[in-house]
């Protein structure tokens, strides 16, 4: 007797109810996704499986006319080559330390500058802080000339050479790198409360120690993201190490793959893709390993308030 | 422990004042709300205390010391904000000791404090935890910890239970007072909430315009509020406010609400009120407790009428009638067993022993 009660209490909706609309709408968004992310990592991931394809093959076998996707005698001797060559550990070591260096440099830069700008409101901080992007806003291919010239002229004033001299690039790396871990460091410290400042300060703490005491911990990811990037940018320049380095013992990994490996028109096209699949190893390694800050890093400021 | 003078305190930003000539006296252990509207300049000016905010004209002292151009950090001071500003990337414990250990205090000394003061404050099982795994609460009451460790000179609270749910806020007013009566340091407290400010201060400073109003004890200002402002502003529900004429008429003077409605205005007050006959923008302030049913109240000057209700809000002990006067919206408190409901006739009473006169120019005469 209460289910018919019931029954007749429920006579307002008759419309049938579509339920699974929803799930349907997913499942056609996770297709298309699943399509497009597909041919995107295709497109991006043939290189590099190409180059490790290649890297094992003889230079007769890469010269010969078969499928070029395909390896009929794998071998080991191009690695095997390569890492006994000092030139090429040379190269890698340099490449290691100017990059080290340059991250070390770029950091203790822009970490307190972004901290001065976002923070110390000076006479001309925002004017300052929108220049620093300006900076970056110049392609390194117009640079590299005139500060060419102005190596050249240094070297007549003052008898220093810097040409040719591979820490010549820890003074021209950082006018890539410094403004843009500048400019993201001011947005991250901008997603910082002011209150925390302030109570820092009201504690006790020197501008210093806010800097060193709360804004780093605070700030870390946002401080790892920019180390990345700097060091992305350090060991993957071409353009700055080719113009001001050329002795072969003075060179990073890029150039001197370049340099080395092609003599006139022969290319050792095996040794130039084993050259470059082992540098693009340690960006990977490190991009594996700190991947989630690197984005919390790069996303930050977009939720937070 | 100290005593905090403010005088003739300044605050310009560009052309704009926000705090006009300020002067306060605040006495050692003395607790003192700054209370009033958004934009009044309450916080500038515990700002200008904390020396977060730089002071454009006037003298600030702690202890007796002018501080004007000290920086914060040599104020002895310790500060409470909204959002509680705790460090997210310490624990409980070392945001408690930042300050301690930034002074290079002992270990042991250190250790000590944050006890004491966790055991005040009833946070000890919560020394190991990071902020992020606190409720508001529980942040809340480490903000005050970090502040009462430092043992300073005085206290500021910036509108410290803003961010907390209505209940919490209650409860977190309690713990605040009874803490102030463990430790009795000079605290300077801001809120726009003027409940806050009566059940938390010795003296209330109101706000107004970058000026105060008026200064006082909760209960003075509630009695005796010297403006138009201070009177609308202290009580909930507020006062209410009706224009009238102040007549001479055979016997005393009577107050004229509307051409049918006049009230007589009590005896006591002829003297203090004679000089006003015939002055035009009077305006009559009535706090609601005093407009009651006309069953539960009698004897002088308590003046019935009879009124059509607009709307009633039964608050158990009590209910809040809404009646509309000469236009205006005006609030009674009457028994619930008074048979108030809405859009009905009801007979109410004035208490007018407890009446305000207001003149034009906002002051209560």
């Amino acid at each position: 007797m209460t289910a018919a009660a019931m029954a007749s209490d429920k006579s307002a909706p008759t419309r049938k109810v579509q339920y699974g609309s929803m799930s349907r709408d997913r499942a056609w968004a996770l297709r298309w996704s699943y399509f497009f992310l597909v041919i995107f990592a295709a497109f991006f991931l043939l290189p590099p499986i190409y180059m490790f394809i290649t890297s094992l093959k003889t230079s007769a076998e890469i010269s010969a006319a078969t499928n070029p996707w395909w390896v009929y005698n794998p071998t080991l001797s191009n690695y095997a080559e390569l890492l006994t060559k000092p030139e090429y550990l040379t190269f890698f070591k340099n490449s290691v330390i100017v990059s080290v260096f340059v991250v070390t440099i770029t950091m203790l830069i822009s970490i307190p500058a972004a901290f001065a700008l976002s923070r110390m409101r000076f006479w001309g901080s925002a004017t300052l802080a929108t220049g620093v992007f300006l900076t970056y806003l110049v392609p390194d291919t117009l640079l590299f000339i005139p500060m060419f010239k102005m190596f050249a002229v240094f070297h007549e004033i003052t008898g220093i050479q810097l040409l040719n001299r591979w820490w010549v690039l820890l003074v021209v790396y950082p006018t890539l790198t410094v403004p843009f871990c500048t400019w993201i460091m001011i947005g991250y410290f901008a997603s910082i409360p002011k209150e925390l400042d302030e109570a820092a300060i009201i504690d006790g703490a020197s501008w210093f120690q806010t800097l060193t005491r709360i804004f780093v911990p605070v700030a870390l990811p946002g401080i790892i993201a920019a180390t990345i990037f700097a060091f992305t940018v350090s060991w993957a320049q071409f353009l700055y190490p080719l113009a001001f380095t050329t002795s072969v013992d003075q060179l990073v990994l890029p150039v001197g793959i370049i340099t080395t490996l092609i003599r006139g028109d022969v290319f050792a096209w095996g040794q130039i893709m084993t050259g470059a699949l082992l540098g693009a190893l340690p960006p990977l390694i490190i991009y594996a390993f700190l991947m989630d800050y690197y984005i919390a890093g790069l996303t930050a400021g977009a939720t937070k308030g | 422990m100290a005593g905090v003078t403010l005088r003739n305190i300044v605050k310009r930003y560009g052309d704009v004042e926000a705090v006009r000539g300020i002067n306060l006296d605040i006495a050692d252990e003395e607790f003192v709300v700054l209370v009033g509207p958004s934009g009044c300049g309450k916080s500038t000016t515990l700002r200008m205390i904390a020396g977060l905010e730089d002071i454009s004209d006037g003298d600030i002292a702690i202890d007796g010391d002018v501080v004007n151009d000290v920086p914060p950090k040599d104020r002895d001071i310790a500060m409470v904000f909204q959002n509680y500003a705790l460090y997210p990337h310490m624990t409980v414990a070392e945001n408690m000791s930042f300050g301690l250990r930034l002074k290079r205090y002992p270990k042991a000394e250190i250790k000590a404090r944050v006890d004491e003061a966790a055991r005040i404050l009833d946070i000890r099982e919560l020394l190991d935890r990071k902020p992020k795994a606190l409720s508001g609460g529980q942040r809340q009451r480490v903000a005050m910890g970090r502040a009462i460790v430092r043992n300073p000179k005085v206290f500021l609270f910036d509108e410290p239970l803003s961010n907390l749910d209505a209940k919490l806020r209650v409860q977190m007013r309690t713990e605040i007072k009874k803490v102030h009566l463990k430790v009795r340091t000079t605290t300077v407290y801001v809120t726009h909430d003027q409940v806050e400010a009566m059940t938390l201060a010795d003296r209330v400073v109101v706000m107004n315009h970058g000026r105060i109003e008026q200064i006082g004890p909760p209960n003075e200002l509630y009695h005796h509020p010297r403006t138009r402002f201070v009177a609308g502003f202290i009580g909930s529900p507020a006062m209410n406010f009706i224009p009238v004429q102040l007549e001479q008429a055979s016997g005393g003077l009577t107050m004229r609400l509307s051409d049918t409605i006049a009230m007589p205005v009590p005896a006591a007050r002829t003297e203090r009120y004679k000089a006003h006959v015939g002055q035009s923008g009077l305006v009559l302030g009535v706090r609601p407790e005093h407009i009651t049913d006309a069953q539960s109240a009698s004897g002088a000057n308590i003046v019935p009428f009879d009124i059509r209700l607009d709307v009633i809000e039964p608050m158990g002990n009590e209910t809040l009638v809404y009646f509309t006067l000469s236009g205006e919206t005006m609030c009674g408190r009457v028994s619930p067993e008074a048979g108030a409901a809405d859009g009905e006739p009801l007979k109410l009473a004035a208490n007018l022993n407890h009446m305000h006169l207001i003149d034009a120019k906002g002051e209560v005469l």
